[in-house]
């Protein structure tokens, strides 16, 4: 089983979220990055599969040089080799082609990652690569089980979940309970300093969007305390003030 | 401008979603037309799409698509955007919609946007404004394909009754095995429920209900209030709750009128996950949790005695 997980390079969940030049760009002083949750997720569950069937898992990142270290983070978790895209992950549509680039070579069974990224929420990419490659792609998948070529796959839906049946090769937009987010090891630490990692450069150029501005929500207001013993008066400011019964 | 919306249906019904969808449309003023798919909404219902501003109802009424088939449903959208040369396409953030669009996106050639929470500014280059880092900040992106698609969020127009009706027209793209080839083998789905991302008013549940045995007054106060219930990422982690009425970061992101919170810290992974939500009430015993930071009202106090109150308060005062 040849996996390709697709990772993305975003700040921790807890960053203060600020902009400089003039709103422009987003200001990366004192975050720390890590790998997408989601993409975590979808790592976690590759690792799982190739222990239980065997395969080899390629890491793939579309990125800047600094990029790296969470590449390496990928690699010590226990992915065998790595590829970065040499270049800035412009909008959905950029990445995806990179994506369907490398993976069009690598005649990979499935390429996995997180259902979004947490910085754009975009939520799209799966869907790209699936077409452009002309293969399934689902998403979000919540499980995922294989047995030989077919996969067994749920799929949250708003109010449940479906279960799905198909052949590799495909795309799957991953997020919990896929897998248990997994943590390197020393050994793991160790090993990801040797294991390759291919620097490319982009396939083709071409973007959908294009940036303009960036800009924060207004202040919240301050918060009105109300007494345990008064829930009365509560509702009536439910009610008359935020209107919402 | 042709404007073509994509509209879901559950249990017979167009979503509230799509709904604020055809109105979305119809406030960029173009002739909107809706396109529905599957067998199980009927012509009265999608006629009426006309009192939100769609002027023509699309339905591929093929019973293979009663179920979600993300491939069948962008081959289809995209043969639509083609048949009525509509440059824009317009449709609700949602579990379907998302993963379609990205798909029609590559086959029309489009620029796609998600989460857009205003009308776009069509004044110079076609710009929208949409939210990023889930929730914490927002972007204006300018479009700068031909075609558009725009996935709007929950609540990013206010829905107005215009009183027409639109004519219903059978559409029928040919589908082939390639559309089906990942095959939905069964379905596990609450019926009679409002809809977590539907929901104009969710109230949520943390661990401080300290079990799944407590939910019954959760339950209640939402019965009365007439909304959806959520929980936080370790309830659903534990299994008190099902994953999909997980809130936050890595869960459900919602969009309500107002978020009642109960027994919830507060934590920034959580806050994510409803800080778009118009009025925000928390009932935590910890004077110092942080959710009252984010709340437009708080009550200190144990939920185990609140929460029946506040249910039999809002009886009362009905
Ligand atoms: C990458 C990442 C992603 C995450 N994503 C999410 C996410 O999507 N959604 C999410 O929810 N979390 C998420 N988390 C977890 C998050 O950090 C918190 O751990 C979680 O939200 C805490 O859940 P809680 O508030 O229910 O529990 P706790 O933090 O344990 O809070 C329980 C609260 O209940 C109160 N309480 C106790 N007893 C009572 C009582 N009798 N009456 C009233 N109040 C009472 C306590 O004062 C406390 O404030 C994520 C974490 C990480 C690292």
């Amino acid at each position: 089983m040849k996996i390709l997980v697709c990772i993305t390079h975003v700040p921790d969940t807890t960053s203060r979220i600020a902009f400089t030049e003039n709103n422009t760009k987003f200001d990366s002083n004192g975050i720390q990055y890590i790998i997408g949750p989601y993409d975590d997720y979808a790592l976690a569950r590759a690792v799982e599969l190739k222990e239980e069937t065997g395969g080899s898992i390629t890491v793939l990142n579309v990125g800047t040089q600094e990029t790296e270290p969470t590449i390496r983070k990928a690699l010590a978790i226990g992915a065998d080799e790595a590829i970065r895209v040499n270049a800035e992950p412009v909008d959905s549509f950029f990445v995806a082609k990179q994506i369907a680039a490398v993976a069009g070579e690598g005649q990979y069974d499935m390429i996995l990652m997180g259902r979004e990224s947490i910085d754009f929420n975009g939520g799209m990419v799966h869907g790209m690569v699936g077409e452009l490659l002309g293969i399934p792609s689902l998403s979000p998948v919540m499980t995922l089980e294989l047995d030989g070529n077919q996969a067994t796959m749920t799929r949250e839906i708003e109010g449940g979940k479906e279960t799905l049946q198909l052949n590799t090769p495909f795309v799957a937009g991953c997020q919990e309970p896929i897998a248990e987010w997994k943590i390197p090891n020393m050994r793991g630490i160790m090993s990801a300093r040797t294991k390759p990692l291919n620097v490319i450069e982009p396939a083709e150029d071409g973007t959908a969007t294009k940036l303009e501005k960036f800009e924060l929500p207004p202040a919240k207001g301050d918060v009105k305390m109300i007494d345990a013993d008064n829930v009365g008066e509560l509702v009536q400011l439910l009610k008359n003030e935020a209107k919402v019964l | 401008m042709a404007i073509l919306v994509f509209v879901e249906s559950a249990e017979g019904k167009i979503k509230k979603s799509s709904l604020e969808a055809v109105g979305f449309a119809a406030a960029m003023e173009g002739d909107v037309t809706a396109i529905a798919l599957g067998s199980e909404v009927d012509e009265s219902e999608l006629s009426s799409l006309g009192n939100y501003g769609a002027s023509k109802v699309l339905h591929q009424s093929d019973e293979r698509l009663n179920k979600g088939v993300i491939q069948a449903y962008s081959s289809v959208i995209a043969a639509a955007m083609e048949s009525e040369n509509a440059d824009i396409l317009v449709l609700a953030n949602s579990a379907l919609g998302n993963p379609v669009s990205a798909r029609v996106a590559i086959k029309t050639d489009a620029s796609l946007v998600s989460n857009v929470t205003e009308l776009p500014d069509t004044s110079g280059e076609f710009t929208v404004k949409r939210s990023i880092y889930t929730g914490k900040a927002f972007a204006t992106v300018s479009l700068t394909k031909t075609r558009k698609i725009l996935a709007i969020k929950k609540n990013a127009i206010e829905l107005k009754e215009t009183g027409g009706s639109a004519s219903v027209e059978s559409f029928d793209s040919p589908l082939n095995d390639a559309d089906f080839a990942a095959s939905i083998t069964s379905t596990d789905k609450t019926t009679g429920e409002i809809l977590l991302p539907e929901a104009e008013i969710v109230v949520s549940g943390g661990r401080g209900l300290k079990g799944p045995e407590n939910w019954g007054m959760i339950e209640d106060l939402a019965k009365e209030l007439g909304a959806a219930t959520g929980c936080s990422k370790p309830v659903s982690d534990m299994g008190w709750r099902p994953h999909h009425e997980h809130v936050g970061q890595t869960g459900v992101k919602v969009s309500p009128q107002l978020y009642v919170a109960i027994g919830i810290s507060g934590a920034i992974q959580h806050l994510a996950g409803v800080n778009s939500s118009k009025n925000i009430l928390v009932i935590n015993k910890d004077p110092e949790a942080p959710f009252f930071k984010a709340a437009d009202y708080g009550i200190v106090g144990d939920a185990f005695e609140v929460v029946p109150k506040l249910t039999e308060a809002i009886k009362a005062a009905k």
